[in-house]
């Protein structure tokens, strides 16, 4: 994947790019996503591949202009005209699914293929999603990943969590990432995107990893029913970051979409 | 100097396996441990406890906000201060402060620190820190990476509120509303203003650009605030402030004052190990929401003040408290030398004296306030001569003070309308 950089009316984004084929915009999750993303690498085998950064993720501008779910949804909008695409496919991972979703939900008309991989934007009640806001980086993996000790060598790899410079790097990598993250997520992830998903049109695929422990698969069924047609596709082994945990299988539920 | 006797009002029945069966003292503490029947001494004596440094000869009595925590049981200040405010006279009423941020609309704020300051004939000290993470995240649900925008945005509507004489619309981005225009209005115009901070240096702008005064609350002592207080002060030199008042700044610092030093020890030991081992028992989760803190203030180097230690609390003894300066203990003298050096090596004219520490019972707390204001705070008194006249920072209350109780006698309301008795 080639790193690039494009101008929107607020912000220029950083962007991934590669592959070939129908464009596919995707959009990361809370945790961010770099160009060795083996989910990309796989969609790429098939797809003309976009991978916008959210502002103030990895090594792209703060834009303090976007405060909320509005403000994101329509900036990402800006980042699809600004590239140039009409109608890519549309996939999200988790936040990136909510923003996709709000995406099709407020201009439906113009995305007629969407991926939606375990997304955030619904609240169950009955089934609290975790406060990733208000967790040490050790307690991340045991809901993140479904081989809790395979994900957290993921995480962790060569870093001494004991490191000042390492804790600092962190902290600001923290603050700029979820602090944007927040604004969607934080403190319950619900901006009022169920009274606006029956207005999506698009042939809708959903992902699910069979044992994700902070979306619970329980939402996947909530999704299937507020989206007309949505297909879901359980991966089993795999958690909420069923992206890197099982990309093949995530790469082959997108390509249901055609 | 300004001597402010403060509570935090902890909980003192947090048990003895505290740390080892809970997860945090803030933001998701058990319920159960909390005592309503318990609380109503708990309260009452701590209120009685405010009133007697009152009439100690303190300049200010200091309260706080908190919320869902067990080392501050006081989620609203004001009504604390109300009742203050009643009972007692001439002392400053500082109220360090209002979390701004928190209140819909934000002229809540400007309204209650407006009766207080009536209520009390102007001894309002008013205080608008941003609130911590615990508070203004986790508990009262601010998005972090906007919290500080809707600070900013409540205190220019709180200032507005309390100056303008005519009603305005505010079209703010946090706040629509179309008359504002505050009854009662303050005495004081506007109150002395204290901005608690941890490091930021936007608040230390903020302070500097607005002469409000500059609050360090920690719990860590002077000798660790020293870099952070450093800071401030160069920013004041940086940017241009027309002098370096001490009321710039203030500091609040854990006392405890016995006859002797081993007396000290032998009395407030067990109560400084509760409240360093128990009251700051917080899970770290809730240390610092991700976008609470700005770029620049992380990049410093400055940890949150709720971090702790590397190898926690619990591994300090008394000696590392004392040496380490968290803790001011010991005799009169040795008290007033340490308190020399925290004065003079910050140069912060505003002391906030934590004299109740943890679990302290009233009457070790009496004795500890007593001797502080008799044996230790006369001899502070003049360590800036150049700035003994800088009232700019503090209250200035009316000079003729109502009395409360003070309704005619039954016999005058007879010869009113009788005419005769």
């Amino acid at each position: 994947m080639e790193t690039k950089t494009i101008n929107t009316p607020h912000v220029p984004v950083r962007y991934f790019e590669g592959g070939k084929g129908q464009p596919l915009v995707y959009l990361h999750g809370a945790g961010g996503i770099t160009a060795e993303d083996p989910l990309l690498a796989k969609l790429a085998e098939k797809y003309h591949v976009y991978a916008p950064l959210l502002p103030g993720y990895g090594d792209s501008q703060e834009c303090s202009d976007l405060r909320e779910m509005l403000d994101i949804t329509l900036h990402t909008w800006d980042v699809v005209d600004a590239l140039g695409l009409k109608d890519p496919i549309l996939v999200g991972h988790s936040m990136g699914g909510m923003i996709a979703a709000e995406m099709a939900a407020v201009a439906p008309n113009d995305v007629s293929q969407l991926g939606l991989i375990c997304p955030a934007g619904l609240w169950l009640d009955e089934h609290p999603i975790p406060d990733i806001f208000a967790m040490l980086p050790y307690e991340l993996p045991a809901v993140l990943f479904h081989d809790v000790e395979a994900g957290t060598a993921m995480m962790t790899a060569g870093v001494s969590l004991n490191d000042p410079e390492w804790l600092k790097g962190f902290l600001v990598q923290n603050a700029r990432q979820l602090g944007m993250a927040g604004k969607i997520l934080f403190p319950v992830p619900d901006r009022g995107l169920s009274q606006r998903l029956y207005r999506v049109k698009a042939k809708t695929v959903l992902v699910w990893g069979d044992s994700d422990k902070l979306i619970v698969p329980t939402y996947a069924h909530a999704w299937k029913k507020a989206i007309k047609g949505a297909e879901l596709v359980s991966v089993p082994e795999a958690g909420h970051l069923v992206t890197l945990e099982k990309p093949d299988h995530v790469a082959s539920a997108v390509a249901k979409l055609g | 100097m300004k001597f402010t006797w403060f509570n935090l009002m902890p909980w003192p029945y947090l048990p003895d396996d505290f740390r080892e069966k809970h997860r945090s003292v803030w933001v998701d503490i058990d319920s159960r441990l909390f005592d309503p029947a318990k609380s109503h001494e708990v309260y009452n004596s701590y209120m009685d406890m405010l009133e007697y440094a009152g009439t100690l000869g303190f300049d200010g009595i200091g309260v706080n906000e908190h919320h869902q925590n067990g080392y501050g049981i006081m989620p609203s200040p004001n009504i604390i201060a109300a009742g203050l405010a009643r009972r007692t006279s001439d002392v400053a009423l500082v109220v360090l402060g209002n979390s701004i941020a928190l209140y819909n609309p934000p002229v809540r704020v400007a309204e209650e620190f407006a009766m207080l300051d009536c209520i009390s004939g102007g001894r309002l000290v008013a205080g608008f820190p941003v609130g911590t993470s615990m508070d203004t995240n986790y508990c009262y649900g601010q998005i972090p990476a906007l919290t500080r925008e809707k600070y900013q945005e409540a205190h220019d509507l709180i200032r507005r509120a309390w100056s303008d004489p005519d009603p305005f619309a505010w079209n703010g981005r946090y706040n629509k509303l179309r008359h504002v225009n505050i009854w009662p209005r303050p005495i004081q115009d506007p109150p002395p203003i204290h901005i608690p901070g941890g490091g930021s240096v936007e608040t230390y702008d903020f302070c500097i650009d607005n002469d409000y005064s500059y609050s360090y609350l920690s719990f860590s002592g002077y000798i660790r605030a020293k870099a952070l207080l450093q800071g401030y002060w160069d920013r004041v030199v940086e940017r241009n402030a027309p002098d370096e008042s001490p009321y710039r700044a203030g500091f609040a610092q854990t006392i405890c004052v016995a006859e002797t030093d081993e007396e000290a020890e032998r009395l407030y030991s067990e109560h400084v190990s509760y409240f360093y081992n128990r009251c700051l028992h917080v899970y770290g989760g809730f240390a610092d929401a991700p976008g609470y803190r700005t770029i620049k203030t992380i990049q410093t180097g400055a940890l949150s003040q709720y971090a702790p230690p590397i190898d926690g609390y619990s591994s300090l003894t008394w000696k590392d408290l004392i040496e380490q300066g968290h803790v001011i203990a010991g005799s009169p003298e040795t008290v007033r030398q340490r308190m020399e050096d925290l004065i003079k090596g910050l140069n912060v004219g505003n002391i906030f004296c934590l004299l109740h520490v943890g679990n302290m019972p009233m009457d070790k707390c009496m004795y500890s306030t007593r001797l502080f204001a008799e044996k230790v705070m006369p001899h502070l008194r003049d360590m800036f001569p150049d700035y003994k006249d800088d009232n700019r920072f503090w209250c200035k209350p009316l000079a003729k003070q109502v009395k409360p109780g003070n309704l005619p006698a039954e016999k005058e309301i007879a010869a009113m309308v009788g005419g005769k008795d």
